[in-house]
């Protein structure tokens, strides 16, 4: 193994070698770079200034410059795959070894990145796929059994995890997409049992997860014997960031996985070794922020806890309103935005049904009026194809993860878990749309009759009294310990025949608003005290 | 005995391979255990759902059946949903699920009538789950005693199924142990008190700042 110690290397943002920007044609972004001829055989030829990256990405990667691999990874790479590479492949790993001492984890890692390039800009053939899973087998069994002594930037590791399941949930709707196989496609996939298999890619997922013990780690790290967090998982003193950062992201990975297959409760449970209010490890790259609450507010919407859903997504949006411009850069913008768009319509859905405005921050509730505020009413309404159209817009790219049934007529089953979830949250909805009508009559009231509020909603009294019922259990929460909550906006109990509606009056939170001025009021104290006055 | 083995238990079998097909016949056992003993694992019974999902072939619909009236038993928790999520449509359109689909609408909308004919109509699915009425009526009084401080004789009748002297028996049951009062000779139950028929209850949380928020400015004031 190559990195096997031996290099003291340096902290991450430690020294700095500036050999690399002295380079021109890094330093001013390859504006002077031709883009190459069509037609141009980008696999087997390697120009001079992929030479100079491969060269020295391998020499950060052994000097574990965490700063100068970042660089390049989220830079230069970038750049390079625009102005060359546009529409084509980087050259082969073969191409390039030679110049990287052959070295067998660098290869692993370029052709993640090569593959990575592949799906981002052309379409993967079956064969890529399959190659690609085997790089990430390879990858994985390296890092899990070898001893890899590097430290890479979290946002190359997360992109690795990430990708790693996008490129299986794409596989799963590209095997399902029967009909639209070629013969020779068919004949290929029946080969191919063991690719992208549900079951080999979240045992991977477990196995980062135990191997890097990384759920003792955070355990650990709460009585303060270990940091994790404070360091943002990098390691200071000589070791290696790759097996934990992985483990950890793996975390978030299972989340996402879950969620794909309709199984909230278990995606959930996943989740809970990282506090999502506090800040963590995922915070430090937004792609990995993004997805985490994404998913956990998803989760938590089919599971009817609608309160923790608009909170999580309240917190990001706001995150995201607040830092867009510092991403417009980003290899990721076009994503964050998508996921933002999706997310004000997931938030959308659960004002509706489960109204608590007063949740929602003031920029992301005016962006949300804005985008969303007539179809809010009419999902207020309870007008179904609302709730259809957002909840199709926004929802995970379901997988059926089963291989297909070769036997059987070929049919396309791509649509089968979209239609499912589908299925099932709108029969949830239909079952809730007596609640906003309920809703509106109890906020005009303190009290009122079950016979006059049965006339008011045109209902007979048995009715009225059914839906009373469900009102109260569809607005309470159980919790994973049992516990019940009401999340219920206006609150009401019967007694005989009255209805005796809750004193629901706001009281407001003098306390939270003065702690959030005296941080901020020392925010301040403190910028001024680091003004240098010349 | 030295040197034996010791037996795991299923929750740890689940723990250590949750993504294993080779333990599946051990939780569908495990299923029909739950039956018989009266005891409940979600966590073992969507782990079988997923192994499910993952080789759909060895889909037992007599297990699953069984599977979802013990989460129709959980309510008002929501492990039917949970479990209907990993279930092949195509399924679902066939019985028992139909029927299955339909009593928990009736529970999740409490229409506690309706679904009372419905079970009647069902019985060979839910006898052989022993416990199945008691749960119910606990998920019905639950739903009531959050809704109802007084409620009419009539009403928990309806919800749990239960009338003339076997009502009778189990009110007096319900005074005896369970707080429960009876006004106006026997014709209005008076429920215990929580927080949610009785909000006066429930804690302000209006007056009170959580120490967490408030650790938050030690470093200001340090």
């Amino acid at each position: 193994m190559a990195y096997d110690a031996g290099y003291g290397g340096r902290d991450y943002g430690g020294g700095y070698d500036d050999s690399y920007d002295d380079r021109p044609e890094f330093r001013d972004g390859f504006r002077d770079l031709q883009p190459p001829e069509p037609g141009f055989d980008s696999m087997n030829y390697v120009p001079d200034v992929v030479k100079s990256f491969v060269v020295y990405l391998y020499r950060h990667i052994r000097e574990k410059n965490v700063y100068e691999i970042h660089q390049m990874y989220e830079g230069s790479f970038q750049k390079l795959s625009e102005r060359l590479f546009k529409q084509s492949y980087w050259p082969a790993v073969e191409m390039i070894a030679p110049y990287v001492e052959n070295d067998h984890v660098f290869c692993l890692l370029y052709k993640e990145m090569w593959f990575r390039h592949l799906y981002a800009r052309l379409q993967p053939t079956l064969e890529q796929r399959c190659d690609s899973w085997d790089n990430y087998c390879n990858l994985f069994q390296v890092i899990l059994h070898g001893n890899v002594n590097m430290q890479l930037p979290n946002q190359w590791l997360w992109d690795m995890v990430d990708e790693f399941i996008y490129q299986f949930q794409s596989f799963c709707q590209y095997r399902a997409k029967l009909k639209q196989r070629t013969d020779h496609e068919l004949a290929l996939l029946k080969q191919v049992d063991e690719v992208w298999n549900v079951i080999g890619v979240m045992n991977y997922l477990q196995a980062l997860i135990e191997k890097s013990m990384i759920l003792q780690i955070l355990d650990e790290e709460k009585d303060g014997n270990v940091t994790f967090t404070a360091t943002d998982g990098y390691d200071y003193h000589g070791g290696t960031n790759v097996l934990k950062v992985l483990g950890y992201f793996s975390i978030v990975g299972l989340l996402r996985v879950h969620c794909l297959l309709g199984d909230y409760q278990s995606g959930l449970r996943a989740l809970s070794p990282i506090d999502i209010n506090q800040p963590g490890v995922f915070n430090t790259v937004i792609g990995c922020q993004i997805t985490t609450i994404y998913y956990y507010g998803f989760a938590n919407l089919m599971l009817r806890r609608y309160l923790d859903a608009i909170k999580s997504f309240n917190q990001v949006l706001l995150y995201i309103f607040k830092t867009k411009q510092y991403h417009q850069r980003s290899s990721q913008y076009d994503q964050i935005l998508k996921k933002n768009e999706q997310m004000y319509a997931l938030l959308a859905i659960c004002l509706s049904l489960c109204p608590h405005p007063k949740l929602v921050e003031e920029n992301v509730n005016n962006l949300l009026r804005e985008k969303y505020g007539e179809k809010m009413l009419r999902m207020q309404r309870s007008e179904e194809a609302i709730f259809d159209e957002l909840f199709s817009f926004s929802c995970p790219k379901f997988i059926t993860p089963s291989l297909p049934n070769y036997n059987e007529p070929l049919v396309n089953f791509n649509q089968d878990a979209y239609r499912l979830q589908l299925k099932l949250f709108l029969s949830e909805v239909r079952q809730q749309q007596l609640l906003s009508g309920i809703r509106s009559f109890l906020k005009l009231y303190t009290t009122i009759s079950i016979s006059k509020l049965a006339s008011f909603m045109d209902v007979n009294e048995p009715t009225l009294r059914v839906a009373l019922l469900m009102y109260k259990h569809k607005t309470h929460v159980i919790n994973d310990d049992g516990s019940v909550l009401s999340n219920a906006d206006v609150d009401f109990y019967v007694a005989d025949d009255m209805v005796h509606i809750a004193d629901t009056k706001v009281t407001k939170h003098f306390g939270d608003y003065f702690i959030q001025h005296i941080s901020k009021f020392d925010e301040i104290i403190n910028d001024l005290d680091q003004v240098q006055l010349e | 005995m030295p040197g034996a083995q010791v037996p795991i238990t299923i929750e740890q079998l689940v723990a250590l391979n949750p993504y294993n097909p080779d333990i599946l016949p051990d939780l569908e056992n495990y299923v029909e255990e739950q039956v018989v003993t009266q005891t409940y694992s979600l966590d073992a019974n969507l782990c079988l759902l997923r192994l499910y999902q993952f080789q759909p072939a060895r889909l037992d619909v007599r297990i699953v059946a069984r599977m979802l009236v013990k989460a129709l038993m959980a309510l008002p928790a929501t492990d039917f949903n949970l479990c209907m999520f990993l279930i092949p449509e195509r399924l679902q359109m066939e019985e028992p699920f139909l029927t299955l689909a339909t009593l928990a609408h009736f529970l999740e909308t409490a229409h506690f009538r309706e679904f009372w004919d419905e079970a009647n109509r069902n019985r060979d699915i839910l006898e052989v789950v022993p416990g199945f009425e008691q749960a119910i009526q606990g998920y019905a009084i639950h739903v009531l005693s959050i809704t109802y401080q007084r409620l009419p004789r009539s009403i928990l009748a309806e919800a749990i199924n239960v009338e003339g002297l076997s009502l009778d028996k189990f009110l007096e049951y319900q005074v005896n142990n369970n707080g429960w009062t009876l006004e106006k000779g026997g014709q209005l139950v008076v429920l215990p008190a929580n927080e949610d028929n009785h909000p006066v209850l429930r804690k302000s949380s209006a007056d009170s700042i959580p120490l967490e928020h408030v650790a938050r400015l030690f470093p200001v004031l340090g």
